[in-house]
């Protein structure tokens, strides 16, 4: 426990330490804006709610998330301090863990700036807050899921734009599964059961769940597990290999 | 202590580390030595619980780093090849996660965090980012992060590596004062460095131990050990003439200095000041070789020897 938190402590410093954090912060910020007010047409819809908000989340979660997670594992590959940190007296679980918390604490601290859209609403009409609590949330974990596989690829190669596509692609994926792009592919040929699994792996259908309001048990179950998967997927091929 | 049982590890068909056995005992400053690629630095990854060995293992004050890898990481400081370390940290920031890193209780990490940076003269520079330092520095830093902790065990990868003389020589001050009742481990492939610090040397090639010895006794196998050299004027005329000493086994005229090899009759210096003062020779040099562990190293290592 102390030695993930200990991790995470110096991620955080690491982000802050760099112009990383703020880019990704005004990055983050002024895409959402931009989103929200001009594709969204926030105010001409006459709605006082968040969904133009939360809407473009995914797509803008599918380029900046990535963006992030790159350098997670590959830069400790490319520096060598991978061999530093592994010879600490910490195990694989630790570290990733560590790392990954950081992450998502640092998104979750990019969701927080944008509260005064939340405010802003407010101050509109009479949203229903509860709706807007559940897809922040909602939000939050999808960024995880991202963040996971993101973590992954990035254990996977020592070049951090590999990573960068990499994370993209398998991104990409999950967020389209369920979509006809994706589901065409498979239909006609691949049992229904399989159809039915494939669809059911889409990120933005449990979003879509979560950010209406309807927090189902199953869809904070499958982000877990999805995070879970990446990570421990992230675990075993650091263990694997770990010089190159 | 150290044992390594049987360590090996292979890279597909390469055979990076081929089957090494030895023991450390306290005390005691190893030297690896070898050429580039030799495994060096590999034996050191799995001594550390960096790597896992493909088969073998090896105990570390009796804990197997295999089965018990954390735990057995407790016990040592190591310093990676090119003292890797977290670039954008102030020495300051990185030396105090280190520090907690290495499990070392909450009341003691700013002490022991200051103590380690007084010691290694980082004070100067414990607030600047560890990217803006030069290599010196850096290399200061690294060992900073393997010492924290005072570990048992120290294993320096290449700790001189890359720096200049006056750096080298003050590493080697910190290796020397640090050496007492520790068991420290240094790669390198520079030469004089082991014979400047090293209490014991193993020459390691393609993977496999080919020696284990004190300097002194690898320099004891250069057939320069206890030869003769001078400068003398009319060299051809002396070598034909000493060489018939019996002390004498075979005179070596080259860039006009004369070297003369022992017969193994002993006395040979002895021998041969005084054939010079009969003959009154006007020689300008004349010295005793105590051996040369470039030579040695060649011998032991030459791929002909192992092919």
């Amino acid at each position: 426990m102390n030695g993930m938190i200990n991790i995470m402590r110096r991620e955080l410093t690491g982000y802050f330490a760099t112009p990383v954090a703020y880019v990704f912060l005004i990055i983050f910020l002024v895409m959402t804006g931009i989103f929200t007010f001009y594709l969204g047409n926030f105010y001409e819809r006459g709605f006082a709610d968040l969904d133009p908000f939360f809407r473009f989340h995914p797509w803008l979660y599918l380029f900046l998330i990535p963006a992030i997670s790159m350098r997670l594992w590959a830069e400790e590959r490319r520096s060598g301090t991978i061999e530093l940190l592994f010879t600490l007296p910490l195990t694989t679980c630790q570290a990733v863990l560590g790392k990954f918390l950081a992450a998502w604490f640092f998104i979750g601290l990019a969701l927080l700036l944008t509260l005064p859209m939340w405010i802003t609403v407010n101050y509109l009409g009479a949203p229903d807050n509860g709706v807007i609590l559940a897809a922040y949330l909602g939000s939050w974990l999808m960024a995880g899921g991202f963040l996971a596989i993101g973590s992954c690829m990035s254990a996977l190669t020592r070049n951090q734009v590999v990573a960068f596509i990499l994370s993209i692609v398998v991104c990409f994926l999950f967020l389209l599964s369920g979509l006809p792009m994706v589901m065409n592919l498979f239909s006609g040929w691949a049992p229904q059961i399989f159809l039915d699994g494939i669809a059911s792996l889409s990120f933005l259908k449990h979003f879509a769940d979560i950010s209406k309001g309807v927090i189902d048990s199953r869809d904070l179950v499958y982000f877990v597990l999805v995070i879970g998967f990446w990570l421990l997927a992230n675990v075993l091929i650091l263990d694997m290999k770990k010089a190159d | 202590m150290i044992e390594a049982k049987s360590l090996c590890k292979s890279y597909g068909s390469l055979k990076a580390v081929d089957d090494l056995s030895f023991t450390v005992e306290d005390g005691q400053v190893l030297g690896f030595l070898g050429p580039n690629g030799a495994g060096k630095s590999t034996t050191m990854k799995m001594l550390t619980g960096f790597l896992t060995p493909t088969s073998g293992t090896a105990l570390i004050n009796g804990i197997d780093v295999v089965d018990s890898s954390v735990a057995a990481r407790k016990n040592i400081g190591y310093l990676p090849e090119g003292a890797p370390s977290y670039g954008e940290m102030t020495v300051l920031q990185f030396m105090l996660f280190v520090a907690r890193a290495r499990l070392i209780d909450k009341n003691d990490v700013v002490s022991s965090v200051e103590r380690v940076i007084e010691k290694l003269n980082l004070t100067e520079v414990k607030h600047q980012p560890i990217e803006t330092l030069s290599k010196g520095f850096k290399r200061r830093v690294g060992l900073a992060q393997a010492i924290i902790h005072d570990p048992q065990i120290l294993i320096l990868d290449e700790p001189t590596d890359g720096l200049d003389p006056n750096q080298k020589r003050e590493v080697r001050r910190l290796i020397r004062a640090m050496a007492k009742d520790k068991i420290i481990i240094i790669s390198t492939h520079i030469l004089e460095e082991v014979a400047a610090l090293c209490n014991r040397v193993m020459i390691i090639a393609n993977g496999k131990l080919l020696a284990d010895d004190s300097p002194q006794g690898l320099i004891g196998r250069s057939r320069y050990h206890n030869a003769v050299s001078l400068v003398v004027e009319s060299a051809e005329k002396v070598a034909s003439s000493l060489s018939e000493l019996p002390q004498v086994a075979r005179a070596e005229l080259r860039e006009g200095e004369l070297t003369l090899f022992p017969s193994g009759e002993g006395g040979l210096f002895e021998a041969v000041t005084a054939a010079v003062s009969e003959n009154q020779w006007q020689v300008s040099a004349l010295r005793l070789e105590v051996g040369r562990l470039d030579e040695v190293f060649h011998t032991i290592t030459r791929p002909e020897a192992s092919a």
